[in-house]
């Protein structure tokens, strides 16, 4: 053993925003180095690749305005599942609250009474963030009561809503004289509106989410709520202790979550592809899950770190033509969320390079 | 009677395709670690075993890629949970991400071509001729019937062998197995690493014997079935077996009735099995009736000698 004990790891004391910033970097380089031999592997040259991805979709004023407009979907699914990580619950069910809510945001506007302009899009808005809470709900109150799984009833409930969500947008909802499955287009007056700042073009959507953050940031920091969240999150025998009521919380957490996912769905509903689609959601309710991590459950992180995703996932089309799968975002979210993870340890543990015959 | 042989023949034939993913995590889950990337992993072995068949024409290769395929990945999932010492939920989320990505993305040359090489139904002689059941049972193909060796291997081992001993102790109390000078770390990277090889089998079922193309995403939530089974069935393979049979049924018996009831849509029948997920689950570990679980007690829990 006198070997293995040359280099032995310390459990660190102290946490760093800076080391937290340095170690993830590095860890997110390394795992575009392994993203890297994948696209070599299928045939196309990585280089190229990413060069076409950083001039096309994350330098140009076009790329930026799509970028951020993709951000917007994975930006609130993010907020609301790191809201849910931090109290330690697993909601992967982002996706389908996401569908939930657009569900119900569509049933406002194509079923419900003529509102439009900026009171109808509040309407709808409110029931996108209603459908989705209501949602999670589901999965929240055998949760809160029972103590079953919430991972294993969220994902379930993701494919329950996606096929409402497909039956729907084929068959009674359908646009008449369409092939694919697509309901009609949103009134105009309801469009999240877009303004200019020097020559991009910046949804408001994103100052929506900004604002949402700075809210999810001060509840944490200066409320009751977010306070009895903290301790919940840290330590869930003293929260009782304390007679904080777990499952009330529970049930907040994952309504707000299931809300935020809903609001996605309007985000994108209104702001980017308005009209429902078949298959809306598209994966944003999972790549939320790693944006989250990569986030470190921080609010602002989180929007940063969407928009970033918002780019990755635009590349696809960009890199498609190099005879790139359309699979490579998601793979390349992937490798950096296990590269992230494994680089993890080294914030919690430092190398010991310890003398001969002291070990 | 035709419907029934075919609702249940098609039900032993489901139940098998989470079944091997089901054995996979319970072993895994016996030792302490919950993979949750079930899911991705079924699609990787889904896709290997797609991609290797499509090329080289030669199944049985094809099924050896697949179970260097799921070691791979369990070999990854052990290096972050046991090396590591990482969130066991968080990497089996990574593990989900990634096998969803990695194999659309490695899988989207052939996606949608037919492979035409599966896994055939080979009629067993004598058996197959039995009234009903012999068409239910012994009229499959080559991977349901090893199955059927395996589910009994699979009870006997965990309580009948010191090895199994070993196993249930390791799930339960680590320390313990560790001051009797048993290797924890070595036995945990070994039933990850089974677990994984057997949920990326489960994939190439769905691939390779149920179908016979590749689809990105195409096992549709059968990892998670088989992730919830684990847990309804109390980690056992007995009961992992019937509760899968119970899946099977339910899910081919919206499929069969489908063309007998066409008001319905046909989105109703295809979302019963999730709802069936919920509410076995909610039945089976809500804690409203029982306070005892089997539940591993170290269950999720990294295993860290400093801390003991």
């Amino acid at each position: 053993m006198s070997a293995m004990n040359k280099f032995r790891f310390e459990k660190r004391e102290k946490q760093s925003a800076l080391r937290t910033l340095i170690i993830t970097a590095v860890s997110v380089l390394l795992a575009l180095v392994c993203c890297g031999i994948l696209i070599f592997s299928v045939g196309s040259k990585p280089l190229k690749v990413y060069e076409t991805m950083l001039t096309q979709v994350f330098l140009s004023p076009t790329g930026i305005k799509n970028m951020l407009r993709s951000s917007l979907p994975l930006m609130f699914c993010g907020l609301g599942v790191a809201l849910t990580f931090k109290m330690n619950l697993n909601n992967i069910g982002a996706e389908g609250q996401y569908a939930a809510g657009v569900i119900a945001g569509g049933a406002f506007v194509l079923f419900g009474p003529d509102i439009e302009g900026v009171p109808g899009m509040i309407i709808t808005a409110l029931c996108c963030f209603l459908g989705g809470a209501i949602w999670a709900l589901i999965c929240a109150i055998p949760k809160a009561y029972w103590g079953v799984n919430e991972s294993i009833t969220t994902l379930m409930m993701n494919y329950i809503a996606l096929m409402i969500l497909a039956y729907l947008c084929l068959g009674p909802w359908k646009m008449p004289r369409q092939n694919t499955g697509m309901t009609e287009r949103i009134p105009r007056s309801m469009d999240i509106p877009e303004i200019m700042i020097g020559d991009i073009q910046i949804s408001v959507g994103v100052f929506i989410g900004i604002i949402v953050a700075a809210l999810i940031y001060c509840a944490y920091k200066y409320t009751t709520g977010g306070y009895q969240l903290t301790v919940i999150s840290k330590s869930p025998k003293s929260a009782q202790y304390a007679g904080i009521s777990i499952k009330k919380n529970i049930l907040m957490v994952m309504s707000l979550s299931g809300g935020l996912a809903g609001l996605a769905g309007f985000m994108q509903y209104a702001g980017v592809a308005h009209r429902i689609v078949e298959n809306m959601p598209n994966n944003a309710g999972y790549t939320a899950i790693v944006i989250a991590y990569l986030s470190r459950l921080n609010p602002f992180t989180v929007v940063v770190v969407s928009i970033l995703f918002g780019g990755l996932q635009n590349s696809t089309a960009y890199v498609q033509s190099l005879g790139v799968p359309s699979q490579i975002a998601t793979m390349m979210q992937g490798v950096i969320m296990i590269f992230v993870i494994a680089g993890d340890f080294f914030q919690r543990y430092r190398l010991v390079i310890a003398k001969e015959g002291k070990a | 009677m035709n419907l029934i042989v075919a609702i249940l023949s098609g039900a032993v034939v489901y139940a098998v395709s989470v079944l091997y993913a089901g054995i996979g995590e319970t072993f895994t889950e016996r030792s302490g670690v919950m993979n949750l990337g079930v899911e991705g992993i079924m699609l990787m072995g889904a896709m290997s075993g797609c991609v290797t068949a499509f090329h080289t024409r030669n199944l049985a290769l094809a099924m050896l890629i697949v179970i260097l395929t799921g070691a791979v990945l369990g070999l990854i999932f052990a290096f972050l949970t046991v090396t590591l010492q990482s969130d066991q939920t968080v990497c089996g989320m990574a593990m989900l991400i990634l096998g969803t990505g990695l194999s659309g993305f490695l899988g989207e040359d052939i996606a949608s071509k037919p492979i035409n090489l599966k896994f055939t139904k080979i009629p067993l002689p004598v058996l197959s001729e039995i009234p009903i059941i012999g068409d239910i049972l012994f009229n499959q193909n080559l991977l349901v019937y090893i199955m059927y060796l395996l589910l009994p291997l699979a009870t006997f081992y965990i309580y009948k062998t010191r090895w199994g001993l070993k196993l249930r102790a390791l799930g339960e109390n680590p320390a313990v197995l560790d001051a009797a000078g048993e290797n924890v770390f070595a036995m945990r990277y070994g039933y990850i690493v089974f677990g994984t090889t057997m949920m990326a089998i489960s994939g190439a079922f769905v691939s390779l014997a149920q179908t016979n193309v590749w689809q990105e995403g195409m096992t549709a939530g059968k990892g998670w079935i088989a992730f919830a089974l684990v847990a309804f069935s109390s980690w056992n393979p007995a009961t992992l077996a019937l509760g899968a049979l119970l899946f099977g049924f339910i899910s081919n018996l919206g499929s069969n009735l489908q063309i007998y009831l066409p008001g319905v849509p046909t989105e109703i029948f295809s979302a019963m099995p999730y709802v069936a997920t919920i509410v076995v689950l909610i039945i089976s570990t809500g804690n409203f009736r029982k306070k005892h679980t089997a539940e591993p007690a170290a269950l999720a829990k990294a295993y860290d000698r400093e801390s003991r």
